[in-house]
């Protein structure tokens, strides 16, 4: 048998790490970042795939909160959208692990900042 | 930063897009995984023909083109409307439409502030928001420290956002959903008697929708 890959519950508190309403936490951080491009991309392509069927919102949230904690607080919100849309096209059988890859370099072979890797 | 592969003599200026425009400041940051990993997805999606470039940029401009500006003309009409307000207090959702707005398949509930009550809106587990009336949610409104308290301790949040309660005023929190989201309905200011549907929407603020804030006092 496969080994779960969901990460249970914690004992201490009977809940998955996104549960975290009532926890403590730190002060509020009022600070407002202005979105760039690629996270309204990110944002874009979220809304346009699930018009479209290949995901749902619920979709995106499982591959979310099975990315765990550390990722939340060590990856940016987009950061974690598009790696979440990822996994939830890989599984709808989109493109291949192997296309993506590919892709990638593709990009990367194209310049140094986002506005070169993306055409402008 | 500079882009020292170009020589000074290149067509192209330095900083410079292919099509002869600067850059976007956002866009002349060092590229990161994430981001090539965004651009490969996108452009994977136009060449399966799931997406089209001009779609996206559609997208993009219908999200960018919401904001909380929506969500006041909604409120005001409310305040100046009370055939809308029941209607708005009835199905969020559809009093909205009938303003012209896109609310999509969600259930949208609008919690109304009295002299007694005030509603402050959170989404515990995720980041859910009234995106369609208020466009996206302010940072704030997706980080742990939110998330966590405002549920356990409201009228501490509400003070570090600047706004201090009476203690006589019952607070909810409403914890949203992905399919059922809430905007809060804020009382209308005192002293607004003589103004018009648009002055009175110039005073909504996107955290007094959320409850985090009141509207504006008339100047």
């Amino acid at each position: 048998m496969d080994a779960p890959t969901v990460p249970p519950m914690t004992e201490e508190t009977g809940r998955r790490w996104h549960d975290m309403g009532g926890l403590k936490a730190g002060p509020l951080d009022a600070t407002q970042h202005d979105f760039a491009l690629w996270e309204k991309r990110v944002d874009a392509l979220m809304v346009l795939c699930s018009a479209k069927g290949y995901f749902t919102v619920d979709g995106l949230r499982r591959a979310l909160e099975d990315m765990g904690e550390d990722a939340f607080e060590t990856m940016s919100y987009y950061e974690r959208w598009v790696a979440s849309i990822n996994n939830n096209l890989l599984e709808a059988g989109v493109y291949t692990v192997e296309e993506l890859g590919r892709r990638m370099q593709e990009v990367m072979a194209r310049g140094k900042t986002y506005g070169e890797a993306s055409g402008g | 930063m500079p882009h020292d592969h170009h020589d000074h003599d290149d067509f192209h200026h330095d900083g410079m897009s292919p099509s002869g425009h600067p850059y976007r400041a956002d866009n002349d940051t060092p590229l990161t995984y994430w981001q090539v990993m965004e651009i490969a997805i996108r452009e994977l999606l136009i060449d399966k023909g799931i997406a089209t470039a001009s779609e996206i940029a559609v997208q993009i401009d219908t999200m960018d083109a919401r904001s909380p500006a929506d969500g006041a003309s909604v409120v005001a009409r409310a305040w100046t409307d009370p055939d809308f307000k029941g209607r708005l207090l009835q199905d969020a959702s559809a009093a909205a439409r009938e303003l012209g707005f896109d609310i999509g398949a969600l259930r949208l509930i609008a919690v109304e502030n009295t002299a007694d009550i005030h509603n402050v809106v959170v989404c515990t587990l995720c980041s859910c928001y009234p995106r369609n009336l208020l466009g996206l949610p302010p940072d704030w409104y997706k980080t742990r420290a939110y998330r966590s308290r405002v549920v356990k301790e409201p009228r501490r949040v509400l003070a570090e956002f600047g706004l201090t309660l009476p203690l006589s005023t019952r607070v909810r929190v409403h914890d949203s959903t992905a399919d059922m989201r809430y905007i809060v309905l804020p009382a209308r200011p005192a002293g607004t008697e003589s103004l018009s549907e648009e002055q009175l929407a110039a005073l909504v603020t996107r955290d007094s929708m959320i409850g985090t804030g009141l509207p504006k006092s008339p100047a």
